[in-house]
């Protein structure tokens, strides 16, 4: 194994020639690179206004299949989940990942509703989850991976709610990986950007959704309380 | 796999000939053709994201052997374990060892061209390793024994009753008609395998120099269920894949699924660091990184560098005449089209292949949809040199080139040849203006007429013209 490694490293330093003072300058290079991106690679279409941003998430989201909700605090998740399920004539029962976020938006109120918490198995029909972030640009929702936000939940279940904070919507992919390091010091197991249901052309090039993730994809956009006159 | 690509003109007749193959080649068109077209046109940065995307890989390229021990040292300090392999035989050794260590007697497996190219799906069979392929399309090739006929959509060449047939006769149950039954009977067929594999293979689209990362890009989410099921997960990859920053992934990112299918966005873009940390949930325990060279590093520094920068978007088959006419089985190997006409040769060898390089227009299309601005026409050209250096060119068009450089580098004979031969196809064709079968030039007038000459040549017009005061502009 290492002797493959001496060897590809070994026919690339000879392809690329490099003498020791052009070694260090390529290093330099190589350190400077992040640094010296050139403007205008986040494209313009995203950089708006908070409210004019979640107005373009939620229609380039609508544009890919994904179904979205929009409510007023935290205490107002449990009911758009439950109306969901009944609209979809699914079973009032979910897997949901264990996120004192989700643990504090009162469930009580739908009595209904059995609420696994963890990951998904085989036999969850929903899952519910939290995202980082949402992504103007394209209607994308960013996760996580952490001992709280398992990431099978939004893969395995034919059905997956993600929860959306207004304020965690950006314009660009960019800007979405920014607010994750905000909080948090490297990166998750797994950051997944999520851009619709499932979906496949695999068979005469026709789009059918639900290949092997969920077939159907709510996001629930959650306006914080204390803003007052969010449009409703 | 055995290159077949010396019969690329029996097959493409073959595919002209078959019907259904062309119908299912003529929705590429007004899909993922058109669908390119409207996705650029709807972002003012994608000809400035098309600059950017071609400088990324080529400033990778230029410092790959930094860029690869900076993802070696990431990939170690985030859990996970790198492999190189030299060639395919070396990737197919290591891929089976990791699978005895894990004591592997399933494994899925997610779309992965390298994988294909390495030729690790017989192998692990031959060793009575189960493998069975989670992408739709790569199922339904499996199924059919067949390699892939495109890089984004391998069963692109079959119609929706030729998978209503397949699945009846291997899943046993009624002939379903209805596309959406079809592909909830896949699902669940599949989902069964994922929970009984013991590992996951996936490819990788970029691999992450600054932090170790693992991106990957899918539409039915099977490249998530395929690594996070299993216990392992192996990722088989090449060198070229490597990109500087997660920044510079979006970039390539934002270009990927409008070159390929016209999407804003493919539904699921995964990047994945290391295997799962200790109080997750979900997450393989191992993750092993498979880095193949395979010749990649043969062509740094050489005409074919430029091939490097190709992300697999699959523009350039979508767009080119021949592809869309002969389908993806007449390339007779893993990589098809214009990128596979440059890349083959290259792993396949010249000798098996030299047939692909010709296999083109030079029409132009793909270079100018080509999302890291490959210069595939230039690249083609290069391998048809190397053909005639090689004396692999059919000896009719050897010594017909030969004839032509002779009478071509002696303009006296040349002007007497071709006044002769105007004068004489003049006098022939001054009835109709055009000829519909001519000696020597029977491929023209199978499908077309000839249009005659006047009966002068250029040189004795122009000489003509000289003579004259030149007409006022």
């Amino acid at each position: 194994m290492s002797d493959a490694r001496e060897a590809v490293m070994a026919r690339i330093r000879e392809a690329l020639g490099r003498t020791p003072e052009e070694d260090a300058r390529a290093r330099e290079r190589v350190a400077a690179w992040p640094r010296e991106a050139p403007p205008g690679r986040i494209p313009a279409r995203g950089q708006l206004e908070p409210e004019a941003r979640i107005e373009l998430f939620t229609s380039m989201a609508t544009r890919v299949q994904t179904d979205v909700e929009r409510v007023t605090g935290a205490g107002a998740i449990p009911a758009a989940v439950g109306r969901y399920l009944r609209r979809h004539n699914l079973p009032q029962k979910l897997v949901m990942a264990p996120d004192p976020v989700l643990d504090e938006a009162g469930w009580a109120s739908q009595p209904l509703l059995r609420i696994g918490r963890g990951t998904a198995s085989d036999d969850d029909a929903v899952g519910l989850t939290l995202a980082v972030a949402g992504i103007a640009e394209t209607g994308t929702v960013l996760l996580a991976s952490s001992p709280d936000r398992p990431t099978l939940l939004a893969y395995l279940p034919e059905t997956c709610i993600i929860v959306l904070p207004t304020d965690r919507i950006v314009g660009a992919y960019e800007q979405a990986l920014a607010l994750y390091r905000e909080d948090a010091s490297g990166l998750p197991r797994s950051l997944n950007f999520i851009t619709g249901p499932s979906r496949t052309g695999d068979i005469a090039q026709k789009l059918e959704l639900g290949a092997h993730g969920p077939k159907r994809l709510l996001v629930v956009l959650v306006d914080p309380e204390s803003t007052a006159g969010q449009p409703a | 796999m055995q290159p077949t690509s010396l019969a690329f003109e029996a097959k493409a007749h073959a595919a002209l000939d078959n019907p259904a193959l062309q119908s299912a080649l003529g929705s590429i068109k007004t899909g993922w053709q058109a669908g390119r077209s409207r996705a650029a046109e709807a972002l003012p940065e994608f000809e400035a994201l098309r600059d950017r995307g071609r400088d990324i890989k080529n400033h990778t390229l230029q410092h790959l052997d930094l860029y690869l021990e900076m993802f070696e040292t990431k990939l170690a300090a985030a859990g996970g374990q790198l492999h190189f392999a030299r060639d395919a035989a070396e990737a197919r050794a290591t891929v089976l060892d990791l699978c005895r260590t894990a004591e592997a007697r399933a494994v899925t497996k997610s779309k992965s061209m390298v994988a294909e190219e390495i030729g690790i799906n017989e192998h692990l069979e031959a060793n009575g390793i189960e493998r069975i392929e989670t992408d739709l399309g790569e199922y339904i090739i499996q199924l059919r024994k067949e390699p892939p006929s495109h890089l984004v959509g391998p069963a692109v060449h079959l119609t929706k009753d030729q998978v209503s047939d397949l699945f009846a006769e291997h899943h046993g149950g009624p002939r379903i008609e209805d596309p959406a039954a079809l592909v909830a009977e896949a699902r669940r067929v599949l989902r069964e395998k994922y929970f009984q594999a013991d590992i996951g293979i996936t490819g990788a689209n970029f691999l992450v120099a600054e932090t170790g990362t693992i991106v990957t890009v899918t539409n039915e989410g099977n490249a998530e269920l395929t690594q996070g099921l299993p216990r392992t997960h192996i990722v088989i990859t090449s060198l070229e894949k490597l990109v500087p920053t997660i920044d510079d992934a979006f970039t390539l990112l934002r270009l990927l699924a409008r070159s390929a299918t016209g999407q804003e966005f493919s539904a699921y873009t995964t990047l994945v660091t290391g295997p799962k940390r200790p109080a997750d949930l979900d997450g393989p325990d191992r993750l092993h990184v498979v880095l193949v060279d395979n010749g990649r590093t043969k062509m740094l520094g050489t005409a074919l560098q430029e091939m490097l920068r190709c992300i697999r978007c699959g523009a350039c088959m979508n767009h080119c005449p021949v592809y869309l006419a002969a389908g993806g089985h007449a390339y007779g190997w893993v990589y098809v089209g214009p990128m596979g006409s440059v890349l083959t040769p290259q792993f396949a060898g010249i000798e098996e292949t030299h047939t692909l390089p010709n296999a083109s227009t030079f029409c132009g299309r793909c270079e100018a949809v080509c999302p890291v601005r490959i210069p595939l026409p230039k690249l083609m050209r290069h391998w048809r040199e190397v053909q005639f250096e090689k004396g692999l060119t059919p000896p009719t068009a050897r010594y017909g080139l030969r004839a032509w450089g002779f009478v071509a580098t002696r303009p006296a004979l040349y002007r007497a040849v071709t006044r002769a031969a105007a004068a004489v196809l003049g006098l022939l064709g001054r009835g109709t203006g055009r000829f519909r079968h001519l000696p020597l030039a029977g491929g023209w007038t199978q499908s077309r007429d000839l249009p005659a000459p006047s009966g002068t040549t250029f040189m004795a017009a122009w000489a003509k013209q000289a003579g004259r005061p030149s007409e006022p502009k």
